[in-house]
């Protein structure tokens, strides 16, 4: 029979056998999440397509036609409207795309699931992570575009693709981190819930999503790789494009270092409140 | 099974509740733009004043929701909480259920816990009946093949099979409360904690959930119950647990403890009515005062029912009218709210 003692502060010890035992938990809080978007719509799961298929459209549109940012590798692919989604931009944009939905669905995860926090016990850590899974579904979606795109183009990727689990990893280890810290601060203060859409705004111009890493001069390489979605980025296209692109390693370890500062940091923090959250919801 | 027996299913050892109020006067969440607004404030004053007390700390009061409570159940009671709005029963069972941390103290609980302190908590209301049960049965600890196992009980004590694929937005209320009950009842859990859930759903549906507790005391489950219908207490829990302002009162059989609760809450047995606006009575007559004496003719809250007792009380005539008759009769009420009997004087006299 299980025996459990409550006391202050000595929650630690059930801690992660308890998200062991809750480990479906995850699951279908993910699967609640997905099944609501759909319902009470009339072509139903086809959204999880289109959305990303519009929102490549406009990218590619905007950043590669319009301001015709320079791409990298020259990525020689027809020059058709449709065709226009060189898989160089949406290469960079998977990722940013899945950090983006992760960060800000995870950040108001407990405020939406506030009801269920205060009149239920399970590892609070289950309602983030389940945001974050999500978003991840959401990805392999539009991963799978990707990979359409490749096969229509006839594009055979190298052996650096091999790498990619590792980035997606990465990207995975980032969106958590900074959603549990937007998390947590979002429960006690709700400042947070604004500036989320405005981390996220920022964090497209600031990240090589519609341009290339190669035109951020030497100069700025250390602050602008800070941004720990630049190495997530950055390893994506090197693995899926190719070819001579390059990646600036030094750059890559920063932002691996600050990934790993910020998912401790998160669950640390994480666990640190979350005994309070049923007193501040 | 054998070793559990006389092992005490939840031991409590002195704890305390603690929480700060007072500090949000309008906001229930704090604003990052407040706390550094204060800090700020807090050092400008402490330049300014050096010796004066810091404004944040008076602001700030302590509310001990429970305090001390130590406390042993056995495997297999049931036991029964009462007390008045705000004497600490939620948040003991909240603490039990480890939602929130205790201040002090310690809880040793033998085996899982299942808390139901709401029905339908994480039900969904574009979901069907049936995605649900699945949904609402994991947020409460149950694995997805404990749930495919108990489906079809579930969906029969519930009673709304038909609507099963109906999103529960469209359920009526009685449906809603039927069916997150009977996800809940179906747990298996070692300690089962029930708060006033079953306040909620017709008298057919109560009498089947107090049913469905009783069983599950039956079987060897603790079972913690928080209710202010004394008549589920009763007829549910062999314990009782008075609690007030966050201490225990009294711990003992069920029956003493609803009598200690109506004493606590019955206030003065005599009352004297001075205000001219509070006046109960119509143009005709006021009543004035109103005493309660038992057996021995004191004053008194408490009355033995085997003895005879007076309740005396006090009129002013108010009508000219000689012709109209006062005939006292008293309504008798159960603490439900239920006229039990009605009084009548044997020989009616009349006044003129």
């Amino acid at each position: 029979m299980t025996k459990i003692t409550i006391e202050a502060g000595r929650s630690e010890r059930h801690y992660w056998k308890d998200i062991w035992r809750y480990r479906e938990l995850f699951y279908f809080l993910a699967w609640r999440d997905i099944l609501v978007r759909y319902k009470q719509t009339i072509i139903g799961v086809a959204w999880a397509i289109i959305r990303p298929l519009l929102t490549m459209l406009v990218f590619t549109v905007v950043f590669g036609k319009l301001a015709k940012l320079p791409s990298d590798a020259g990525a020689p692919y027809p020059i058709m409207v449709f065709a226009a989604m060189q898989p160089c931009s949406h290469a960079a944009m998977l990722p940013w795309q899945f950090f983006a939905t992760a960060f800000a669905e995870a950040g108001n995860s407990l405020l939406s699931n506030s009801a269920m926090i205060s009149k239920v016990y399970f590892p609070r850590l289950v309602i983030p992570t389940s945001a974050v899974i999500v978003s991840f579904v959401d990805f392999l979606i539009s991963f799978s575009i990707l990979v359409a795109l490749m096969i229509w183009y006839q594009f055979i990727p190298d052996i650096r693709i091999l790498m990619l689990p590792i980035f997606i990893l990465i990207a995975f280890a980032t969106s958590l981190g900074a959603g549990l810290w937007i998390a947590s601060l979002n429960v006690r203060y709700r400042d947070f819930r604004y500036i989320i859409p405005f981390v996220v705004q920022m964090g497209l111009y600031i990240s090589p999503v519609g341009f290339s890493s190669s035109i951020v001069p030497n100069q700025w390489s250390l602050l602008y790789s800070l941004n720990p979605m630049v190495g997530v980025i950055d390893g994506f296209r090197w693995a899926i494009i190719g070819g001579d692109y390059q990646i600036y390693w030094s750059r890559f370890e920063l932002s691996l270092l600050i990934m790993t500062i910020l998912l401790t940091g998160g669950i640390y923090y994480f666990r640190k409140t979350e005994k309070t959250f049923a007193d501040v919801l | 099974m054998q070793m559990c027996f006389n092992m005490s299913a939840i031991k409590i050892e002195n704890l305390s509740k603690k929480y700060i109020i007072g500090h949000q006067k309008q906001e229930r969440y704090t604003a990052l733009r407040d706390v550094l607004m204060h800090k700020m404030r807090g050092i400008g004053q402490r330049l300014r004043h050096p010796l004066s007390p810091n404004r944040e700390e008076i602001n700030i009061e302590e509310f001990w929701a429970l305090k001390d409570i130590s406390l042993k159940i056995q495997q297999g009671d049931r036991v029964g909480i009462i007390g008045r709005n705000g004497a600490g029963k939620s948040t003991l069972l909240k603490v039990l259920s480890r939602i929130t941390e205790p201040t002090n103290g310690k809880i040793h609980l033998n085996g899982r816990v299942a808390s139901l302190l709401e029905v339908g908590t994480g039900f969904h209301p574009e979901l069907s009946g049936r995605e649900n049960i699945y949904l609402n049965d994991a947020i409460l600890g149950m694995g997805r093949n404990e749930i495919k196992r108990k489906f079809d009980e579930i969906v029969d004590f519930s009673g709304v099979e038909k609507f099963l694929d109906t999103p529960v937005k469209r359920y009526s209320s009685g449906m809603y409360v039927r069916l997150a009950f009977a996800v809940a009842a179906h747990l298996e859990p070692e300690i089962l904690v029930v708060d006033e859930v079953l306040a909620v759903g017709d008298a057919q549906f109560q009498k089947k959930c107090l049913g469905k507790m009783e069983l599950a005391g039956k079987e060897e489950r603790t079972v913690l119950f928080v209710s202010h219908n004394m008549a589920a207490v009763t007829s549910l829990c062999q314990r009782g647990i008075l609690l007030d302002s966050g201490r225990i009162e009294y711990d003992g059989s069920t029956s003493i403890g609803i009598v200690q609760y109506y004493s606590d809450s019955s206030g003065s047995p005599s009352f004297l009515y001075t205000s001219q606006s509070k006046m109960i009575g119509d143009q005709s007559a006021e009543l004035v005062s109103a005493c309660i004496e038992n057996h021995l003719g004191e004053t008194s809250a408490e009355i033995d029912i085997t003895k005879s007792s007076n309740i005396t009380m006090q009129y002013r005539i108010l009508s000219e009218n000689k012709s109209s008759i006062a005939v006292p009769n008293f309504h008798f009420y159960t603490s439900d709210g239920v006229c039990a009997f009605i009084s009548s004087p044997k020989n009616l006299k009349a006044y003129s």
